[in-house]
C-alpha cells in the first residue's frame, strides 16, 4: 500500500505549506506512524481523524519538531524542519500556531499573562496598548472576556482549553495545528469554535490541520480530511469523497 | 548410599549460576553505562544552560522573581535554622572548653566553626531541601503537562526563561541567606554564652571576631556560591528531564533533594582540600 492511503482523491489544487513525506516514527519497538504522505494546502482546513492511540498527536508534534521523525521528510513553508538550526527553528515556529490536547497553559501565570507571554517575545517593540487589544480581542473570540485576571487553576476544564485556543490565535500565525480543539467542550460551545476556527481560516487565510473526533466541528470546518489507521493514512480526500467511502471501518467514523 | 545428587543436578546448578552471574555482570555492564549516559546528560545540560546565560536577551523579570522566591521565601527556615545551631553550638562546646579552662574562648570557637562550615553546609543542605525540591517540582510539574513544550513551539527557549533565571537566583541567593544564617547563628551563640555567664553583646562580637580574619570568610562565600549552583543546576536538571506522568514530578523533587545534598557535600570536602592547600 501507498504511504498516501488505499482510498486517495487526486489533485489536490493549491500551494502546499507543509508537505509530509514518508514520515515513519517509533518508539521502541512500537512503531506509531509507519509512512505517512500528504500535503497541507494553503489556506484550507485539513481534519486528520483516527482512533484513539493512532499517532496523531505524535504527528503535528514530529511537524513543530517537539519529536524528530525517525524517517521521511517534512517540509514547511519551504523549510526542512528536520535540518533547521536551533535559531532558524525558531523563526519557523512563529508562524505555526500549536494547540495542545491538554492546553498546556502556565499554570504560574494569569490567564493575561499566559497571553502576553508569547506576545512580548515574538512581537518585539509591540506597544502596550496594542497588546491589551490584542489579548481582549482574542479572549473575546473564545467568549471569555470575564475570565482575564484568573488563574489556569481557577478554570474549568473546557475554559482552559479556550484560553489555550486563545493564546495559539493570538500571533495570527499563518499556519495552526489544532489538537482536539472541541474535546469536552459542550455542542454550543464547540460549534461555536468551529465557527471561529473557519472565520480565522477565511480573514488570515491561515492554513490549519486540526485533529478531531468530534464530527458535527469536523463537518463544520473540513475542506479535506485524513483518515489514519494503524500507522498508516487510510484514506485522504474531501469530507463527502471519505464519507461515501463504502468501507465499514471508514463507515464506523461517521456514524452519529 | 542415599541423596545421592545426580550429575545432571549439579551440572543444572552450575549452568543456573553461571548464566545468574553472566546477567549480573550485564546488569553491572548496564548500570555502568545509564551512570555515564546520566553523567552526560547532565554535563550537556550544564553546557546548554552557560551558552543562554551569554544569549541576549536576559529575561530580567523572571530573574528578579526567582531571587524573591528562592531569597525570601527561604528567609524563616534560614533564620530559626541559624540561630537554634548557633546556640545549640555553644551549648554542646561550652563542657569541653571549660576541660581546658577555656570558656572565655567560647564566641571564638563559635565564629570559626559557624561561618567556616556549619553556616554554608547547613543552611545550603535546607535550601536543597526546600528550594531544590521546589524547582525540581515546577519544572517537573510543567514538564509532565507540556507547557515546557508550550514555551518551546512559542519560540521561547524553555532553558533561558525557566533555566538560566533559575540557576542564576540560586547562584546569587544561597549565599546571602548563608551570611543571613551566619549573622542569626552568632546571636544564637550570645543567648547560649548569657544561660551561664553575662556577656554583653558588643564584648562578644569583639572577641568572637578576634579570631576570624577576612580570609575565613572568602572560601567560606565562595563555597556557598556553588553550593547554589548545585542547587539551581540539579533542581532544573531533574525537573527539566521528568518522565511521563504524575509520579515522576515527585520523583524528579525527590532526586533533586538527593542529588544535590550528596553534591553539596562532595563540593564541600573539594573546596576545604583546596583553600587548605592555598593558604
Ligand atoms: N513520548 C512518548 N514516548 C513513548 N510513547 C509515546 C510517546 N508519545 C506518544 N507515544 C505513543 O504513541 C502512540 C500515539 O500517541 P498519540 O498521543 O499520538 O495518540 P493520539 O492519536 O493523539 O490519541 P488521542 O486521540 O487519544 O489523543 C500512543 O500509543 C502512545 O503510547
Ligand atoms: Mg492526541
Amino acid at each position: 500500500m501507498s504511504t498516501e492511503g488505499q482510498y486517495r482523491e487526486e489533485a489536490v489544487k493549491g500551494e502546499p505549506v507543509i508537505k509530509v513525506k514518508d514520515l515513519k516514527k517509533s518508539f521502541g519497538e512500537q512503531h506509531v506512524l509507519k509512512g505517512l504522505t500528504f500535503d497541507l494546502i494553503k489556506g484550507e482546513n485539513l481534519i486528520v481523524l483516527g482512533k484513539s492511540g493512532s499517532g496523531k498527536s505524535v504527528l503535528i508534534k514530529c511537524i513543530v519538531q517537539l519529536m524528530t521523525a525517525d524517517e521521511g521528510t517534512i517540509n514547511v513553508l519551504g523549510n526542512e524542519v528536520g535540518n533547521l538550526r536551533a535559531k532558524e527553528l525558531a523563526e519557523l515556529r512563529k508562524k505555526i500556531g500549536f494547540l495542545f490536547q491538554s492546553g498546556a497553559l502556565y499554570d504560574s501565570m494569569t490567564v493575561k499573562e499566559n497571553l502576553e507571554f508569547p506576545l512580548r517575545r515574538i512581537k518585539k517593540g509591540i506597544s502596550e496598548k496594542d497588546i491589551k487589544d490584542k489579548t481582549m480581542e482574542a479572549l473575546e473570540a473564545v467568549g471569555l472576556a470575564s475570565a482575564l485576571n484568573k488563574m489556569p487553576s481557577q478554570l474549568s476544564g473546557g475554559m482552559r482549553k479556550r484560553i489555550a485556543l486563545a493564546r495559539t490565535i493570538i500571533l495570527d500565525p499563518s499556519i495552526i495545528l489544532y489538537d482536539e480543539p472541541t474535546t469536552g467542550l459542550d455542542p454550543i460551545t464547540s460549534q461555536e469554535i468551529s465557527a471561529l476556527i473557519n472565520e480565522i481560516r477565511n480573514k488570515y487565510h491561515t492554513s490549519s490541520l486540526i485533529i478531531t473526533h468530534d464530527m458535527p466541528c469536523a463537518r463544520a470546518v473540513a475542506d479535506r480530511a485524513l483518515l489514519l489507521k494503524e500507522g498508516e493514512i487510510y484514506a485522504q480526500g474531501t469530507m463527502q469523497s471519505i464519507q461515501q467511502i463504502e468501507d465499514p471501518w471508514v463507515q464506523l467514523f461517521f456514524k452519529d | 548410599m542415599k541423596n545421592f545428587t545426580p550429575i545432571s543436578k549439579v551440572k543444572n546448578i552450575a549452568t543456573e549460576g553461571s548464566v545468574l552471574l553472566s546477567e549480573r555482570t550485564i546488569a553491572r555492564a548496564e548500570d555502568a553505562k545509564t551512570f555515564f549516559t546520566r553523567a552526560g546528560n547532565m554535563t550537556l545540560f550544564i553546557l546548554q544552560t552557560l551558552r543562554q546565560f551569554f544569549s541576549f536577551p536576559f529575561e530580567f523579570k523572571e530573574f528578579l522573581k526567582q531571587c524573591y522566591e528562592i531569597g525570601n521565601r527561604s528567609l524563616p527556615l534560614v533564620a530559626i535554622t541559624g540561630a537554634i545551631m548557633g546556640l545549640v553550638l555553644t551549648i554542646q562546646s561550652r563542657p569541653i572548653l571549660n576541660d581546658f579552662g577555656a570558656e572565655s574562648m567560647l564566641p571564638q570557637m563559635v565564629a570559626v566553626s559557624l561561618i567556616r562550615e556549619i553556616g554554608p553546609v547547613i543552611t545550603a543542605l535546607i535550601c536543597a531541601g526546600k528550594i531544590g525540591s521546589g524547582i525540581g517540582a515546577e519544572l517537573g510539574s510543567m514538564k509532565v503537562t507540556e507547557q515546557i513544550e508550550a514555551m518551546e513551539v512559542s519560540a521561547v527557549n524553555p532553558m533561558k526563561y525557566l533555566v538560566v533565571t533559575r540557576v542564576l537566583a540560586a547562584t546569587l541567593m544561597i549565599p546571602v541567606l548563608v551570611l543571613f544564617a551566619d549573622a542569626l547563628g552568632m546571636v544564637g551563640s550570645w543567648i547560649g554564652v548569657n544561660i551561664k555567664t553575662e556577656l554583653n553583646i558588643a564584648l562578644f562580637f569583639s572577641r568572637a571576631f578576634s579570631s576570624v580574619d577576612f580570609i575565613d570568610f572568602i572560601p567560606a562565600f565562595i563555597k556557598s556560591f556553588f553550593f547554589g549552583l548545585v542547587i539551581g543546576l540539579v533542581g532544573c536538571y531533574k525537573g527539566y528531564n521528568a518522565g511521563k506522568g504524575t509520579e515522576s514530578v515527585g520523583i524528579a523533587a525527590n532526586s533533586a533533594v538527593v542529588l544535590s545534598s550528596l553534591l553539596i557535600i562532595i563540593v564541600d570536602l573539594i573546596v576545604v582540600q583546596i583553600t587548605d592547600l592555598m593558604i
